[in-house]
């Protein structure tokens, strides 16, 4: 497989900015972090941007590289459809037409618009397609739903997957929202301090209990599921992933779906619980442990080829002395399941 | 009415302002983006004639751009002509005079850009010259607006420097403040006010119209 290479080093007051690595040519990757962590930064130098030391001398418009900042960006003066002609005119050898970008945003009812009469929303949309139209060789995306509120972040996620699957184009998205960076990316950077703290495919990842910027909110799991069966009587669907299967409710007709399961979610027995709520109750193997705070504990454990991060207190870990290696029941709440 | 006056202001009206805008737009994008030390230094310089007495600009004007001057004896052994007491002088001298007129609202234009937009252009393919005409240009046009208006305004209204460095020579340097200042010193009060009302109305339109223009752009 193709890697972007990405070496950059910049010094900007006390912070200090050092990656060295190289990403997969393909899909998205999560670039994850807190605010002040670089991932901005980065993405800058990426760009062009900023002044680094990468040696890449070409400038900025010769990078074809789509840029989607935080803010929209349009420009007020022109209308949506010359916005999205814009970078279009300055780049050569594009293959597909604007109305193929326009209808996978669903923004071509709104080429005649002004910019100024666009939602937030929309206006977003309008420049992930003017970015689409310029057939750019690699993506940068600086937190392009932070400007929405929740609703609208909402219903911009499934133009995102669309994105994803129609086009080629690596992407790196960056964001503070560990939500976002587990509906969509396949690869993942963790960033903190201007330093990659770990890499590699999301799903082996994000299982680390290791590290501090994976605990609390951000400690789950991911799962790759294929839909098996639909229990029209309770609007329930059976996915199966390499290692088990999960009940979660609705879902009617989905094919595929990626599952996240927050570590807080999954509660783990020495033995099946019976005439409990739980519809989801998995044999698992201990994998690791490690202490998360001064009474809580991630185990992380295998079921089959995958892996899930659970939360328990240390009290409970103690009482029930279970060690690496021990068989265990994961049991997960099907409506906490979350996409 | 005497027209001939009236005309010779607009002509150097117009051209000071052609040459302001052609000139100025660099120097006020260089002001709106440089972080070198020399940029207040030269904030500063243009700023100078907004707060100088026309007289004081007007005199060195006079050394600099007469026969024996830096620049007018380079002149003279040029054309054959002297820049002093010539159209071409005045259009020299107007340009300094209302250099800061021109400048600044452009500037303001500049600096009230945001970055990210230029940005946005370069990363979509936009070379910086390009982003400049495509981007910053059409969305600085009330500073450009307001520039040419208070150019070609002030410019109109000049008086001291004229005095100073153009003198009074019908069709070369007797502009419209020098034929009133003059119908006044003659006591012929009727062509004074004729001239003055005449600037005055133009003053009032030239300014209304801007304003007017500015608030439809607002309340877009």
């Amino acid at each position: 497989m193709n890697h972007i290479e990405l070496h950059y080093s910049l010094r900007k007051g006390d912070f200090k900015l050092e990656v060295d690595t190289r990403i997969p040519a393909a899909g998205i990757t999560g670039v994850f972090g807190e605010s002040g962590s670089g991932k901005t930064t980065l993405l800058r130098c990426i760009a062009g941007l900023e002044a680094s030391t990468d040696g890449d001398l070409r400038p900025v418009h010769k990078r074809r590289i789509g840029y989607v900042f935080q803010e929209s960006q349009l420009f007020p003066h022109l209308t949506v459809q010359k916005n999205l002609e814009y970078g279009r005119r300055r780049n050569p050898d594009t293959h597909r037409s604007i109305a193929e970008f326009a209808s996978m945003l669903e923004v071509d009812r709104l080429l005649d618009r002004s910019v100024s009469d666009l939602s937030g929303g929309e206006a977003q949309r309008v420049c992930i397609a003017r970015v689409l139209c310029q057939e750019p060789q690699l993506i940068l995306m600086d937190e392009p739903l932070s400007a929405l509120d929740a609703r609208r972040r909402s219903n911009m996620l499934p133009y995102l997957d669309r994105l994803h699957a129609e086009t080629s184009v690596p992407i790196i998205y960056v964001s503070h929202n560990i939500d976002e960076i587990c509906r969509l990316s396949d690869h993942l950077v963790l960033l903190d301090n201007g330093k990659i703290v770990v890499e590699g495919g999301l799903q082996e990842t994000l299982v680390r209990i290791d590290l501090p910027q994976l605990s609390g909110q951000n400690a789950g799991a991911v799962l790759e599921a294929k839909q098996s069966r639909y229990d029209a009587e309770f609007d329930l669907s059976l996915f199966e992933f390499s290692g088990g299967e999960l009940w979660v409710p609705g879902r009617q007709g989905m094919a595929t779906a990626r599952l996240r399961i927050s570590a807080g979610d999954i509660s783990l027995s020495r033995a099946p619980a019976e005439s409990s709520t739980i519809l989801n109750i998995l044999p698992a193997v201990i994998e690791g442990m490690a202490a998360e705070t001064a009474s809580t504990q991630l185990v992380r454990v295998r079921l089959g080829a995958s892996f899930l991060v659970a939360r328990i207190t240390r009290r409970s870990l103690y009482e029930l002395k279970l060690q690496v290696g021990d068989n265990v029941f994961a049991q997960i709440k099907s409506v906490t399941v979350r996409y | 009415m005497d027209i001939g006056p009236l005309w010779l202001s607009l002509q150097l009206a117009f051209v000071t302002t052609v040459l302001l805008i052609l000139l100025g737009a660099p120097l006020a994008w260089w002001l709106s983006q440089s972080r070198s030390r020399w940029q207040p230094v030269v904030q500063a310089i243009v700023a100078m004639p907004i707060v100088l007495p026309p007289t004081v600009l007007g005199f060195y004007l006079l050394i600099v751009l007469g026969p024996e001057g830096a620049i007018g004896s380079w002149w003279v052994r040029l054309t054959g002509d002297t820049l002093t007491f010539s159209f071409t002088g005045l259009v020299i001298a107007s340009c300094i005079y209302s250099l800061p007129f021109a400048v600044q609202p452009m500037q303001n234009a500049f600096e009230s850009l945001s970055r990210s937009k230029l940005e946005a252009a370069w990363t979509l393919g936009a070379s910086k010259l390009d982003a400049f005409f495509s981007v910053t240009v059409p969305l600085s046009l009330r500073g450009f607006v307001s520039a040419i208006v208070l150019a070609f305004a002030h410019t109109l209204g000049e008086f001291g420097v004229v005095l100073m460095i153009g003198g009074n020579i019908p069709g070369e340097s007797r502009v419209v403040s020098i034929a009133i200042y003059e119908h006044v010193e003659t006591l012929n009060f009727a062509a004074a006010h004729r001239l003055s009302l005449a600037l005055i109305l133009f003053a009032f339109v030239i300014l209304f119209g801007m304003f007017l223009v500015n608030r439809r752009w607002q309340s877009r």
